[in-house]
């Protein structure tokens, strides 16, 4: 245990093994094995900063604001996709925990994962309000009763952590799978009332690399730290969708 | 989207560490092994439905053989905690797809769920009396 450590410590340790991949170095990953101190109110991402900043400054990791609003702190913390920053050290101890990059991304470095496909994907879907008519400022804003907004809210609280794209072996199978967080924030823009863009949006989500990929693991709604529900979003769009097609097909008048 | 992943890649001197998905990932999670289940199970019993109908399509004699055949009551006995597994995760799982709104309130999960139970239930009863009929005609 680190000497210079000044905060009060129950003089227990617990083991963290955390993934190393230094690309430098030529090699292939391996797991390091440190001694933290233990405490009960400490966070895997605590024992993370007691490492960096005591133990082993090499080590790589993304973090920001230590209150789960971020979504950057995304591991995996013995093989489950968890915010490492609401992950506590008293869930595991006295086992020692194995920290690990969010699966089925490329690790560019540590714990650092490459997230540019995922950024890709939140540009596919056109993840942002698109309003049928831009209006100007002084004509006021885009007004929208409480019911408006119950519609979509819950899929509005995603904070991008990824962490359900780890949780999908759909995704970890194919990488051209849309995926749930980028779908579900594509059903946050369709279900809100002031946009006017869902069929911009179809083309990305009702294609085969979008609702049509998911088998309904749910996964991703169980690690999900702000209760989004992606997998609940996916369904009720392959429903939507299914609706629509019955509507163009059997309706004269439908769409299309 | 996939030309810009590239053009940081190329740009960049980094190799990526690819982690491939392990076969068997589905074996080391239990809310996998959970999932493989409801969908495994549904397998078993399209294949017996399927040996049903192919038999009767093909010899009757050969049909009624089979319904009389210990054979049948045990992949019976084997299907039954199958269907109930498929039917019940399935059921549980149908308000996360549908969602009827009352106002600015979700009606409950419950409520939903017990829709399908309670079908179920009335088709079952229906089912049991065209059988019975059918067998004192």
């Amino acid at each position: 245990m680190a000497t210079s450590d000044t905060l009060p410590s129950s003089g227990q340790t617990i083991g963290l093994d955390v993934f190393r991949y230094r690309p430098e170095e030529g090699e292939g990953p391996t797991l390091q094995h440190y001694e933290v101190p233990y405490r009960e109110d400490w966070v895997v991402l605590d024992a993370l900063n007691h490492v960096k900043d005591e133990i082993d400054g090499t080590l790589s990791f993304r973090w920001s604001c230590r209150m789960g609003v971020c979504g950057s702190c995304g591991m995996m913390v013995n093989g489950e996709p968890k915010l490492t920053c609401a992950a506590f050290l008293r869930d595991y101890y006295p086992e020692p925990v194995r920290v690990e990059p969010l699966n089925y991304f490329p690790v560019i470095r540590d714990l650092v994962i490459n997230m540019d496909d995922f950024l890709g994907k939140l540009d596919e879907v056109k993840a942002w309000l698109i309003p049928e008519e831009t209006k100007p400022v002084s004509e006021g804003e885009y007004k929208q009763s409480p019911a408006e907004l119950a519609r979509y809210k819950q899929f509005s609280m995603c904070i991008n952590c990824m962490l359900c794209y780890s949780a999908c072996p759909v995704y970890g199978q194919h990488q051209d799978f849309i995926g749930p967080a980028a779908i579900a924030l594509a059903q946050r823009y369709n279900l809100d009332s002031r946009d006017g863009a869902s069929d911009e949006r179809a083309e990305a989500i009702f294609s085969h690399e979008g609702i049509w990929e998911c088998t309904f693991v749910g996964e991703c709604t169980r690690v999900c730290p702000k209760n989004v529900d992606p997998a609940g979003a996916i369904q009720q769009a392959k429903i939507a969708a299914t609706n629509d097609w019955y509507k163009s097909v059997l309706l004269p008048w439908g769409k299309r | 989207m996939r030309s810009r992943q590239q053009a940081v890649t190329a740009g960049s001197e980094t190799r990526e560490y690819i982690r491939p998905m392990p076969g068997g990932w589905w074996m080391k999670k239990k809310t996998y092994l959970a999932f493989m289940a409801r969908e495994l199970t549904s397998l078993f019993v399209y294949a017996l439905f399927l040996l049903l109908l192919a038999s009767r399509r093909h010899d009757t004699d050969l049909f009624a053989a089979l319904l009389d055949n210990t054979f049948l009551t045990v992949m019976q006995i084997v299907a039954l905690p199958m269907v109930l597994y498929h039917t019940i995760t399935w059921f549980n799982l149908t308000p996360k797809a549908m969602v009827v709104w009352r106002g600015e309130e979700k009606v409950s999960p419950f409520l939903i769920a017990g829709v399908n139970y309670i079908a179920w239930v009335v088709v079952s009863v229906v089912v049991v009396f065209i059988v019975s009929r059918y067998k004192q005609g």
